[in-house]
This record gives structure tokens, sequence and C-alpha cells, in this order.
């Protein structure tokens, strides 16, 4: 099933492919590689993805966590944000809410939480808001595939997956194979 | 950035569930899934409708629904404000029309009403800038309890199209049966309305235009429970009792119209048992199965009923405010 196109969406021109699926993979073993040899053993860490696109990747890093060091259960959590943004009365279009499953007590754990796309880091804000109301962790750090610069929040990702600077006429569109035909992701631009 | 957009929900005021379609339906009770999961963390709040007022104007008794919607907007970070009249005969439209206008001066985003006239809250959001939610209103519609309710079978039951659902009561003065009626239609239910002939409404099968093919109207108990997935007992308000004759008294009553442990037996042996409140132990619902774990739903629907009224005030009260820069 399709979703209709949001108006957001149509005057949107594809300029050109930022990764493709071997990218993204490379790119997602690369932040695991990362994770692993930041916290020694993986105790104590667990893996927040922030719904949808976050939460894929993070099932992703979580799989290739228990491949780098075996025998390590990293856990995986999902926070849905919409009920935290800041432009709940800004307009239209608000995404769908969801929940937010956090099955372990977040006491003493590093949080690694991801996202597809650090842009504005509202979402990050929002998120770590979100995060807060369930626990206190002992540290949270952020993991994103994309960070297209352009930040109106003091907020820095810990592992970037590719870093591309853009302008903010542009878009930066992540598509995973969980949701879409095939793993890409490509930078939009609105027509003119 | 993947992350689907919701669907616009096309109403400003919840006056009832007749002008909602099935998706309209959908898309609260999808919702109120969703506030469940806040309403069993260790910190039940979330920020959304911080900054936003919410009046809970109750000009008819009630405490379940106000201290339900209460609760919700609490929930979801609005400042809530409650103002009770007592029930009385002389809070008419135009004392109404008043009460309107000095809330708008008070400038709400939501104002919850609670009025025992048909339409009261229609009438004020005629009036007033803030979104109505209605909390019932006379002999009308009661559009949260309906939701409510269907919040609870879908949870039971997965499906709510197909079901055979069984409304048992003072079908003529419920708000709670209209809003049902309309809901669990919509959803593809089928329903059994069931009343003695003095509190059963002529021609309210029509009112359904759209579904009355889903309507049977039962007189006995026996023929509306029989085979039911879901028995819906409606309170029998003994202040009605005497007043105008609509039966001879409660015993009589329990004894035709009271579901027990016995009778539901007639229904499917999964079927849940659903009130909404307050129970009158003993006449309308026997007490051994209003507390029986495996067919009361009871508290499951009070459960729902702050969800769903969050949902409701994220759908009413995050729709329109004033547009901030972000």
């Amino acid at each position: 099933m399709v979703p209709p196109k949001s108006p957001r969406e149509q005057n949107l021109i594809e300029r050109r492919e930022l990764l493709d699926e071997a990218g993204i993979q490379r790119a997602l073993r690369r932040i695991a590689h990362e994770i692993a040899e930041r916290q020694h053993g993986l105790k104590e860490v667990a893996i927040v993805g922030i719904r949808t696109g976050g939460l894929y990747l993070g099932a992703r890093l979580q799989k290739m966590l228990a491949e780098i060091e075996p025998g390590t259960d990293v856990p995986l959590g999902a926070v849905d944000i919409p009920l935290y943004r800041d432009d709940v009365f800004v307009g239209l279009p608000r995404p769908e809410v969801g929940t937010t499953q956090l099955p372990f007590a977040l006491e003493q754990r590093t949080i690694v939480l991801v996202d597809d796309v650090l842009y504005t880091g509202r979402t990050v804000r929002a998120a770590l808001d979100a995060l807060m109301d369930h626990g206190r962790p002992k540290a949270v750090q952020l993991a994103v595939l994309i960070d297209r610069g352009l930040r109106e929040l003091p907020i820095q990702a810990d592992y970037v997956g590719l870093k591309v600077a853009t302008n903010r006429n542009e878009s930066v569109k992540v598509m995973l194979r969980e949701s879409d035909p095939a793993d890409r992701v490509v930078l939009r631009e609105k027509a003119a | 950035m993947s992350h689907p957009e919701q669907r616009q929900f096309p109403h400003r005021h919840i006056l009832g569930i007749e002008p909602m379609s099935a998706e309209d339906i959908v898309q609260i009770l999808d919702l109120a899934e969703s506030m469940v999961e806040i309403n069993q963390r260790p910190i039940k709040k979330v920020p959304t409708l911080r900054g936003r007022t919410v009046i809970n104007l109750f000009l008819e008794a009630s405490t379940r629904t106000r201290t339900s919607f209460e609760i919700a907007a609490k929930r979801m970070s609005a400042d809530a404000v409650n103002i009770s009249g007592s029930s009385s005969s002389t809070v008419k439209g135009e004392t109404l029309l008043d009460t309107a206008r000095n809330l708008q001066a008070m400038a709400p985003d939501v104002v919850v009403l609670r009025h025992e006239a048909s339409g009261g809250a229609a009438l004020i959001a005629k009036h007033i800038d803030a979104a109505v939610i209605n909390a019932g209103d006379g002999t009308h519609e009661h559009p949260s309890q309906a939701l409510l309710d269907a919040a609870t079978i879908r949870k039971h039951k997965k499906n709510i199209a197909g079901l055979e659902i069984a409304i048992v009561g003072d079908i003529d003065h419920s708000r709670v049966a209209r809003s049902n009626l309309y809901a669990l239609t919509r959803l593809g239910a089928r329903i059994r309305l069931c009343a003695p002939r003095t509190m059963m409404p002529v021609g309210i099968e029509r009112m359904l235009t759209d579904h009355a093919d889903r309507v049977r109207l039962c007189y006995s108990l026996a023929e509306a429970i029989e085979g039911a997935d879901v028995v819906m007992m409606l309170r029998i308000q003994k202040e009605r009792l005497g007043k105008v004759g609509l039966f001879p008294n409660t015993r009589e009553y329990s004894r035709y119209f009271g579901l027990s442990p016995r009778n539901i037996g007639l229904a499917k042996p999964d079927a849940i048992v659903m009130h909404p409140g307050p129970i009158n132990r003993g006449v309308e619902l026997d007490p051994e199965l209003a507390d029986d774990p495996k067919r009361s739903v009871i508290l499951d629907q009070v459960t729902y009923g702050v969800a769903v009224r969050m949902a409701l005030l994220y759908l009413t009260g995050a729709a329109h405010g004033a547009a901030e820069s972000s």
C-alpha cells in the first residue's frame, strides 16, 4: 500500500543519490564498529530508534552489534515523538502518533538514540524529552545515517554515516527496505 | 523523515458520532491505543497541549466522565478547569448562552460540556471559538462513551465488524445507546436493542438511516443475548421510577431484564459484559457477573475512557491554534 503523497512531497525533484544499498550497509557497519569500540563489551548499552526510520536503522544496528560482539545482547527500543514536538500548533502536516516501547530500564544504561536524518535537531530534542519521561539513562548518544547540517538547536551526533551540506530548499529522503522498494538515500530539491 | 503523516481529522468539534465516518472513528481508536501506552508509564504525561486551556463544564451530575476528562487533559499537559453546576431545570437555553459568552471571555481552547438539554453542546459550539466536546447532552449523544466502548470491544474481540452486540436497558432515554448505535453499526456490527416496550423509542432503527438493516429490536432479554458476542447493559435510572410509570419496580425490572450468571449462558461462551456505569448492582446487572473477570470488561472501559479522551483532546485542541513560529 502506497500512502498518498502529501503536498509537501509533490514538488520535489530528485537531484542526486547520496547513498545506495551498499553505501547504507557500509555506513551502518562502520557506526556499529564505532559503537562497539567506544562501549567496551557493549554491556549496559541499549539502542533506541526514533520511529519510524530510526527504528528500522536501530534494528539493523542491533543485528550488526550481535555479529561484532558475539554473546552480547543489546536491547532495542522505540520512541515515538509526535506528542513531544514543538510544532504541534504551527500547522500541518502532523506525523501519525505511534507508541513508545522501551522494554528495559533506562537507569545505568548508555542509550544510543538512532535517527535517519539529523537536520534542525528538533526531532532529537523531542526524543530526548520522551526518553527522560521513562527514566534517567546514564548517558545518551546519537547515531544518524545522514547529517545534513542546518541545526536550529545545539545538538550534535556522536556517530554519523554521511555528512552532507544542504540548503533549506533541499530535502533528504531516506528510503529503507522495511517500508520502501529498496535501500536508497536521495537529495531532492523544490521545483522552481 | 519517513514517518507517515497523520490523516487530517475533519471535525472541529466532537458533538456526536452521527457526523463521523467509520474512518474518523477508527482514527480516534488507533490514536487512543497510543495513549494507552502513556497511561502505563511511570510519568504519565506528555507535553503536547502545554499552555492550552480545557474547561470541563459539567452542568449535570457526573463524576466518572468529568474525572476522566480532567485526567486526560492533565496527561496531555493542558490546564484543566472544572466548572460544575447543580443539575437544575433552570439551566435553559438562555442561561447556557450566557455561560457560553462568559466562557468565551476566558478564551479556552477546548470546552467539554455535559448538559441536560439535547443539543446543548451544538448550541454553545455556535457561540464560542473554542472546540467543543460533547460529554453527554440530554438524551441525544455521548460520543466519548461510545468511542471508549468501541475501543474496549476492539481490544477484546479484535474486529468489530460482524459482531453481535446486545444493548439492554432504557434505550429511550439513553444517549449512550444512541452514540453506540451510530458507532458500532458504522464499524460493521449487528445490534440488538432490548428494552421493555415502555422504554423503546418508536422508530429508533429508522434514525439510523444508513444501517437500519443492522439493528434488531428485541422485547425479551433471552432473544437479545442469545449468541451475542457483547452484552452492554445500561443503567436503569431509578429516579425515573414512579415518575412516568415506565416499569412497576426494580425487582420486576431485574427479573425480566437483569443480566445474571445464569442468563449470560445464552450468549457466546466468550461473550463480554459491559456497563457504562454507575452500576445498579442487583438491578440491571448481577453483582457476581459484574465482578467476573472472565466476562466483565467494565474496568477496561474506564481505562480506555482516559485514553479516548486524550485522543479527542489531541485532535480538537491541537488542530487549530494561533500559529506560532517554530
